[in-house]
This record gives structure tokens, sequence and C-alpha cells, in this order.
């Protein structure tokens, strides 16, 4: 009762000030009629976007087309499309070392094969823990916080939580030393260093997915299973034709989301590993903002180039990706 | 394999109390491991950062943060540190240290302290003791206009996630529920730049700020984030399971567009706009490389960026950084603690459609 | 209640952008250990001295300073003053403070012998002053030389010499690494000048790799690759990060570590009692036994609408004793020819491995090779160090041969050269 009294409390003024903004929004709706206020509901969204992310890609496109150290327009000269000259030329096309910008392919390489890796074994962790979760528990809420935990770090605190681990003298070599291992250094091996990035972010955001999982699980009938039960039908099938397609929606929520993601790569890789060894875990936004921002080698126009590069490859990916998930949830529909 | 099935199937409510079967075991050591790798390196993180700088750099490292046991010996203005010596005839004493030269160091005997004793430095191990550097917490609070970043941090959050929704459902309506032209146009855009960081358009992003005379200004780090393609996607989804039948039926009893979406779609998108909410508020909280970009005041500073102060060219203390991260992390676990059950609910209550 | 907290947020907002008040002079600084103190105790002095000034001091990480100071200054947004170390990089930036000053000669005199690090070539412009000087040389942890039993190579003793002692050092006592080098382009400048090489072409511009820089890049490689060089720190990053080796040598897992004199009070205070340590000053090669010169510099920005108060400012923190108290509590090396010469610096530490290191490095500074001096001041170093860094490090992680990785070197530069001409 207390609750909703102060809930109410609260709401008596947004109600008032909904109640006032009303009155000129039926005259609008008046004049404009219902496509207007399509319009007027769209229009603050669109005008932020607009300026804040869709103009600076297209501003990222002239700028891909001019050449120079300079950071402003108006100081740069037109190059045309040098610099996607630049980036794509190579001598063999299969061996990112042979091509001019070697550092930029190897990046799109090491992100290829972190994003296959990382999305798939963290969509398999999270659907065993979901199932784990799903099951009778004892304390299942606390246990469901425990994997979401580091879901609110963020990332630079989860960079150097496990920069603090995998040191040389860091936790995992002193519980090894325990165990009488000699001290190895984690981060200097373009292999462990690799599957660390993967781990660690998967670490970080398996919790997300897990949730979301877990409240398909829970939404699937419970006779369903009762009826497959009662059938004598074995397990293994149950589970694929029944928890795996009515899991589908969510299964699919969850590749989108950890696929964009996953190729934004950035602040935890970079506080871990700062894109060593070598460049062995040198992901493709890290090369985009070293260029463009860091580097005393710094090229901006390069840095435009490589980025809308990216931005076609995502974009086409991710309309593949809601293409193929509107065919499936069609399909899936019953 | 009807184990298996138990285990896949069973539910809460489900039958139980039939002794241990290998799919418990299983469970078990699944969440006790999960507890152990979520939970570890936080409590890790969090026992560092009570090490003096010294400590930190130690290997083998402690787990807890130890120190010196020191010891005032008459005769000798500074307190002195305790070693556990070992003599030439194989006993151990306690001794204080004097000096060390070289590979020998002189030592004296706390209670005794008239002689000196010489040790081999490979004979004596320090006498530590468990004590937390609390100086690494305390002595930022002093030079460190903590309140005022905590405030600029707050705010940063609150506004954009008020925002952040406002705007978001108000586009999500419009693309929800009317047709008009260009919508699948608009729909398009904002899908395929769902995927784009703000990393890849950060130099044009800056000059653009810079125009709009939004640099060190906190409106610089809120807006650029505010129109986010991830929230209208969310929230598109959600709505176009309510039926338009509602909104049909609202028409007819001449409730004006702005009614139906403030009385009718937004509270039918309540649980969506909790889980938008939420991830606006981790996101916002957690935003690093773009406010450092834009804020160079140290009046404007969020906490994320006065964190990182302590990364000189040369040196980074290490001591103070991990401290103040930890501070950082206090307002997410409460606010964790607190609305767990919200948390978790509201993002297993929509559905993610 | 959602609209009205929008409102009051937003007034608040405005309040909190105002622009600059009359009288404002805002610094960006940097601090790696207690300047930041130091100076905040300095400012306050001085606003107390000069109550219409309002000096606000900005204290930012390192990276700000690297990564986006360039990037304000372009757009004419910089704070008035910036304690930076790219200083000739950006040097068309800085704000020429001759005819504000009160008296010019006074920093001709002692500041006249950094001064073109600072300035665009060919000016006489007064940009600001060295709040240190850096000079890059080693550390040996003398307590492990003493337990092997291997005496401390002398001031003439080469790289090599280094590598065999420290390695028998290694040996005995088991430590992981005999030596590291910080990974940075600066510090491992000094040997490569030290073999003979030379980064600046007949035209000023960049030459190509030479001689004596491939010489000792190979056995760089070579000593990494056999365990002699510590290989964590070169690759345990990409790109041009800084990183330094520092830990491990306070950890006493280093016999040797060349770092530089800003390392000393960074030393002091965490090695405390745990073992002696030495400055050694720069090992030697066939050409010299150089270090590296540089440091950080306070200069005044272009951009400023306080160009007098900032003057003021800088005339008032140049003053000989204000630079001699400010390097005596923060340990550092001063740029203030005549603090220099009369000497008397008490170091504020009672540590006295300190103070005897830091006079080594006084002493070191003498040995410095002519070139070493020159490239401070040269406006394609950072292109250097960090082709040169970012080169090498590829090639001790196994991705590049060291051959391959000077061919990537020569063209990362000619790259910039020509993106630069633009």
């Amino acid at each position: 009762m207390t609750k909703t009294a102060f809930s109410s409390l609260l709401m008596t003024p947004v109600n008032a000030l909904m109640r006032i903004v009303d009155a000129p929004l039926r005259r609008l709706q008046k004049a404009t009629g219902i496509s207007g206020m399509a319009a007027f509901f769209l229009a603050p969204n669109m005008l932020i976007f607009g300026i804040f992310v869709l103009l600076p890609l297209v501003i990222n496109f002239v700028y891909s087309m001019t050449g120079g150290t300079a950071f402003f327009l108006s100081e740069r000269s037109f190059v045309g499309g040098e610099q996607y000259a630049r980036l794509f030329s190579c001598v063999d096309y299969l061996d990112p070392m042979s091509c001019q910008e070697d550092a930029f392919w190897t990046a799109v390489g090491n992100t290829f094969w972190f994003v296959l890796l990382q999305v798939s074994l963290m969509i398999l962790a999270s659907l065993v823990t979901a199932l784990i979760l799903n099951r009778d528990l004892v304390a299942r809420s606390f246990w469901r916080a425990v994997f979401f935990f580091p879901v609110l770090l963020s990332p630079v605190v989860v960079g150097l939580i496990w920069k603090w681990i995998l040191q040389r003298q860091g936790l995992l070599n002193y519980i090894l030393y325990q165990f009488g291992a000699e001290p190895y250094s984690w981060l200097t091996d373009r292999t462990w260093t690799f599957a660390a990035t993967i781990g660690v972010s998967i670490w970080a955001h398996m919790g997300l997915y897990t949730l979301i999982l877990l409240a398909g699980l829970q939404a699937i009938p419970k006779d369903l299973y009762e009826a497959a039960e009662m059938d004598g039908t074995r397990p293994a099938r149950v589970f694929w034709r029944i928890t795996l397609p009515l899991l589908a929606p969510n299964l699919l929520v969850v590749v989108v989301l950890a696929l964009i993601k996953a190729v934004q790569v950035f602040d935890e890789v970079y506080v871990l590993t700062g894109g060593g060894p070598g460049t062995s875990t040198l992901y493709l936004t890290q090369y985009i903002y070293e260029t463009g921002f860091a580097s005393a080698l710094r090229n901006p126009g390069l840095a435009a180039a490589a980025s809308i590069l990216m931005g076609l490859v995502l974009v086409v990916l991710t309309l593949l990706q809601l293409g193929v998930g509107r065919r499936s949830e069609n399909k899936g529909k019953r | 394999m009807g184990a298996a099935a138990r285990f896949i199937l069973r539910r809460k409510g489900g039958p139980g109390g039939r002794g241990w079967h290998w799919t418990d075991i299983v469970t078990w050591v699944w969440l006790i491991g999960g507890l152990v790798i979520m939970f570890g390196p936080a409590v890790w993180l969090t026992f560092s950062s009570f090490k003096t700088p010294a400590a930190l750099n130690e290997f083998p490292p402690s787990i807890l943060p130890y120190v010196t046991s020191q010891a005032t010996v008459e005769g000798y203005d500074k307190p002195l540190q305790l070693y556990d010596a070992k003599m030439p005839d194989g006993s151990t004493r306690v001794l204080a240290e004097v000096r060390r030269i070289g590979i020998m160091a002189q030592m004296v005997d706390p209670k005794a302290p008239g002689e000196i004793i010489r040790v081999n430095i490979n004979d004596r191990t320090p006498v530590r003791s468990v004590s937390f550097a609390t100086e690494n917490y305390t002595e930022p609070f002093v030079h460190f206009d903590f309140l005022r970043y905590l405030w600029n941090s707050v705010f940063v959050t609150v506004v954009a996630t008020l925002i952040t929704l406002i705007v978001n459902s108000m586009a999500a309506f419009a693309l929800s529920k009317y047709e008009f032209r260009g919508r699948n146009l608009a729909m398009l855009i904002i899908l395929a730049t769902l995927m784009v960081p703000l990393s890849v358009i950060m130099v044009p992003l800056y000059s653009i700020i810079s125009t709009l005379g939004m640099f060190n200004s906190l409106w610089g780090v809120i807006l650029p984030t505010v129109a986010t393609p991830t929230g209208v996607f969310i929230l598109r989804q959600y709505m176009l399971t309510i039926p338009d039948e509602l909104i049909d039926a609202a028409r007819m009893d001449k409730a004006s567009e702005w009614q139906i979406y403030w009385r009718i779609v937004l509270p039918l998108t309540a649980p969506a706009l909790a889980v938008l909410a939420i991830f606006s508020v981790v996101w916002r909280w957690n935003d690093f490389l773009w406010p450092l970009i834009v804020l160079s005041r140290r009046e404007l500073y969020t906490l994320q960026v006065g964190l990182s102060i302590y990364s000189g060219e040369l040196n980074v203390q290490w001591h103070f950084i991990l401290a103040m991260t930890v501070v950082t992390m206090i307002p997410v676990v409460l606010v964790f603690i607190f609305l767990q059950r919200f948390i978790t609910t509201g993002i297993a209550g929509t559905g993610l459609k | 209640m959602t609209m009205k907290s929008i409102l009051a947020g937003a007034a608040l907002a405005l309040m909190s952008t105002t622009a600059a008040f009359a009288g404002d002079v805002r610094i960006m600084w940097y601090s790696d250990g207690v300047e930041g103190e130091v100076m905040k105790d300095l400012v306050d002095r001085f606003m107390k001295e000069n109550p219409g000034i309002n000096v606000i001091l900005d204290n930012v990480a390192y990276g700000v300073v690297r990564e986006q100071l360039p990037v304000q200054l372009e757009a004419g947004n910089g704070p008035d003053i910036a304690r930076v170390a790219q200083i000739k990089d950006l040097s068309r930036h800085w704000l020429d403070l001759r005819p504000l000053v009160k008296d010019p000669a006074y920093w001709d005199e002692n500041f006249g012998a950094q001064a073109d690090w600072m300035r665009p070539d060919g000016s006489n412009q007064i940009s600001g002053f060295m709040t240190q000087i850096t000079l890059t040389g080693g550390f040996a942890n003398k307590t492990l030389f003493d337990q092997a039993g291997v005496p401390v190579p002398g001031p003439e003793a080469t790289w090599e010499d280094w590598a065999a002692a420290t390695k028998k050092v290694k040996e005995s006592q088991q430590i992981p690494y005999a030596m590291a080098i910080d990974r940075s382009g600066h510090r491992i400048t000094a040997p490569l000048l030290s073999y003979g090489a030379n980064y600046i072409g007949a035209d000023d511009k960049p030459a190509p790799i030479d001689a004596g820089a491939k010489d000792y890049l190979t056995k760089f490689v070579g000593w990494v690759e056999d365990g002699t060089m510590a290989k964590d720190v070169w690759v345990s990053a990409a790109g041009t990060t800084y990183r330094a080796a520092a830990d491990d040598f306070i950890n006493g897992q280093l016999a040797f570590y060349y770092s530089g004199s800003w390392q000393v009070a960074n030393l002091a205070t965490k090695i405390g009692d745990n073992f002696d340590w030495v400055a050694t000053g720069s090992p030697c090669g066939p050409a010299a036994c150089t270090g590296m010169p540089g440091g950080a510099a306070l200069v005044a920005i272009k951009y400023t609408k306080n160009p007098k108060d900032v003057a003021t400012f800088m005339d008032w923190f140049a003053r000989e004793e204000i630079v001699k108290e400010f390097s005596e509590r923060t340990l550092f090396l001063p740029g203030h020819k005549a603090v220099v010469e009369k000497g008397g610096l008490s170091f504020k530490s009672d540590n006295e491995q300190a103070k005897a290191a830091l006079t080594k490095f006084v002493e070191a500074s003498k040995t410095t090779s002519d070139i070493a001096l020159k490239l401070p001041a040269w406006r394609w170093s950072d292109t250097f160090y960090a082709a040169i860094v970012t080169r090498v490090s590829q090639a001790l992680a196994g991705e590049l041969k060291i051959e391959d990785a000077f061919g990537r070197i020569d063209a990362d530069i000619a790259q910039k050269v020509k993106d630069a001409g633009q």
C-alpha cells in the first residue's frame, strides 16, 4: 500500500506535466494529422541520431578521401581513393605481412577469429549456465546474481582486474606456484594472450546472455515436457525438438547482441594486453583508434578509410542476420 | 538417458530428493567454479587495493596485504623492521635490523639492544602482519575532488538515461505503431548503425562537439550517447507485441496520440524500459574513453576520468588506481544488491523477443 | 518529475560550463609521482601573492596530454598552460612569451639551452621552460652483484660487458632476466647512438636506418631471445604504448635496468631497504657512452585569452628559487642554468642511495653525445621512436624477422614524412 501511495505521489507532477504538454500536441495533431504525429515522435531521436551518429559517419567518409596529418577537414587535402588503395596494397592477399598496411590486415584477421570463437564459446557457456540455473536449485537468485555480476563492471576495470591476475607477479602464477610451477609470463605468449582476451570477454559479458536464455527456458510450457516424458521421448531428442526450437527467438537476440559487442571489442583488451604481444591481440577498433588518434604515426584519413570498410562489413552482417532472423522467426511461429 | 533428461528438463518443483546424481555434481561443480571465477577476481582486486606500492610488486604475491612488523628499539630514533633470523647454531631469533651493508645485515635483539649481531641477508625473513594500507583511499580523497566527480558521474548517468528513455521510446512508438513514408528507411538506417562503435567515429564526432561548443561540457558527454540504436531496437521489438486494437479503441475514445503514447504504450512497455534503463545506467556510469576526450577540466571530471589521473608518463601509481577503482565499483555493487531481483526479472520479463 | 529534473540539470550544466573568466589560468598537468602535490602548493602560494589571478590546475592522465591535447590544440580548445613531453612536435601551438615576460634576457640566459626543443625551427620564441631535464641511464642491483660475487662493470663498460656480467649474476642468483630496457623509442635510442647510429639525414629529414642502429637492434633481439634481456616489457603491448620495467627491478628480478633519472624517486620509495642499488650512467658502444636527454616542459599556449596573466605565472614559476624548490621537492633535475651551476641543491630525501644516484646522473650527462643533444629539438624524433618500438617489438614477438623490421621502420617513417607533406 505505501509503495503505491509513494509512487502515485511521485507520478502526480509528471502526470500534470504530461497533461500540460497534451493541449498543444492536440492542436498539432489537428493540423498535421496522424502521420504528422509520427514525425513528431520520431523527430527528437532522429535529430540527435543524425547529428551525433549519422553526420560523423558521413564526415568520416569525406575524411577517408583526404590526406595529411591535420585533424580538421578544412586543413586537409583531397586525395581521392588513395587511402583505400593503400589499405588494399598487398603483394599476396592471403598474407597480411605482405601488405603495406600490415597492421590493418592483421587486425582484420584477429578480429575475425576473435568474433568467431568468442561468440560461439560464450553462447555455449551461457546456454549451459542457463540450463543449470533452470534446474531446481537452492538460492537460485543468488546464483543468477553471481554470473551476472561482471556485466556491471566497466571494461576498464575488467581489463585491470585480469591484468592483475595474469601478469607475471599475478594471482594465477601464485596459484600455480603453490603447486610448484615456475612463474610464466602469460601475457607474452601469443596464443595464451589471444585466449585470455577471449576468456576475459566471455567472463565479462556472459551473465547478460545467460539471463536472456534463462528467461526463454522458463517461458517454455511445462506440459510440453511432461507430454514428451509420457511418450518416452529420448532426452536428447527432447532437447533438439522442444527446447532448442522454442529457445530460438532468444538465441537470435543473444547472437545479435553478442556479435555487436564482439566486433566492437576494445577497452578491456586495450587495458589488458594493449594489443600485444606483437600484434596478436590487435583488434580493428584499436587499430582505428590508434591510427586516427593516438600514435605518433597517426593518419586520420587512413583510420577513416579503415572504419568505412569496417562499417560496410558490419552493415551487411547486421542486415543478413536480421533477414535470417525474420525468416526463422516466421518459421518458429506455430 | 533418463538422467540426462532430468538434467535438462528438471525445473523448480520437479521431482527431487532422489540422492546424488552425476548431473547434480556437474551442477555444483559448475556453480562453485562460477562463484570462484566470477567473484574471485574482484575480491583479489579489493585486497590488492589495500597493499602498499612495494607490496603490490611482490612475487609471490599474498592474498591479504602484509607489511613488515616494526619495533621501537631503545637507542634508535626510528622504528626498526623485525626479522626472523637464523643463527649459526641453527636456532631462530626475532631481531630488529639496524642497517644493511651489502649482503650482511646488522641486527639487534629488541630486548637487549646493546650487542650488534651480523646476519647474512639470506638467513633472515621479515616478520609480517596483515595491515591495510588505508592511505591508498584516504590520500586521494584529500586531493581528489571525490564528491565533485561523483556528482558529475551521477548527473551524466541520470540525465543520459532519462533522455535515452524518452527519446528512444518516442521513436520506437513511431516506428512500431505508425505507417508512414520513410519508415522502412529510418528503420534500416538505425539497424545499420547498430554495430558501429563510438571509437570508430571519434575523430569526426570530436570536430562536431567542438563546433557545437560542447567541448568541456557534460552535454558533450551525454548527447552523443543517448540516441542509441540498440535502445530503439529493443523498445520497438517489444512495442510490436502490443496489440493495435488497444490503440484503435483509444482513438475511438478521442484520446490524442500523445495520450496513447503516454497512457497506454509506455506503461505496457515498462519491462523493456526497465531493461534499457539498467543498461543505460551501467553504460553511462562506466563510460571512459569518450569522457576522457571531451572533459579536460577537473571540475567536470567523472569518476572514471578522475581515477585515470594516476597514470603518468613514466609511472603509474597503481595503489591509488586500484583503490579508486574499488570506490567506483561500490555504487554499482550497491545498485546491484538492492535491485538484483528487479534487474534479473526485468531482463527475463521482456523476453527480449 | 522527469522534465523538471532535466531542466534543473540543464541549468546546472550551463552553470558549470560557463566560459573562462578573466583572470583564469588553466594548467593541464600530469604527474608521475609527487609533483602534482608540489605544484598545487606552489600554485596556492602564487595565488596568494597575486590575488587577481585564479590559477586552476587540471590534473590529467599522461595519455590525455599525449593523445587528446594535440587534437584540442588543433581546434583551438586547449588550456592556457600545459606540461608536455612532445614539445617540438606541437611547437606551432605555443605562445611566444618574449614580448610578455618581464626580462627575456633572464629566460635566454637560464633556459636558452633547451629553448630550441620547444619552438618552431628558426624562431627565437620563448615558449616556456623545462620543469625537469631527464637523462636516460642504467641502474644496477648491487646486492645481486655482490651475492653473485661479480663486480659491477665500470663506467667504460660496453653493453656486451654488461650483458656478460649480468648473465653471470642471473645464473648464480636464479633471477628470471639479467637486464631490461623500458619499452620506449626514446630509451632504446641511447644505445643505438652509442653504437654509432644517426637518425638525421643530410637535408634534416630522416635518414634510412643505418649500420649502427642495425648492429645494436640485432644484438638486442638476440639478447631477448637468449633470455638475457627481459621479454615481457617489450612484447606485452602493441604499437607505441610505453611500458616501464621498473617493477621487475624493484622486485629484485633484474640485475641491470636501463631507464632514466626520473626513476630515482620511484625506486627510492619502493625499494626502500630491500637491496642496494646504484645508478651506473649509460653503457658504452663503439661510438659513445651516451644517454638520451629529455624531459617535460611547461609551455604557454597560443590560444589563451589571458596572455598577460599566463606570462605573470610563467615568470613567477621560472624564478630561480621556485625552480630550485620544485626540483628539490620532486627530486627532478632542473633545467635552469643558474640553479645547476650554483649547485647546492639539497634534494628532499633521506635516502642516501637516491642522492648518490642523482649525483651520478649529473655526472653522466657529460658524456652525452652531440646527436643525442640534437634529437630533442629535431622534428622527426617521435616518428623514429614510434616506428622503432612498433616494429622491433613485432620482431621480438616472432612476427617479423629483424631484417624485415628494418625495412618496415624505413617504410613507416617515409610514409609519415609523405603524409605530413600533404
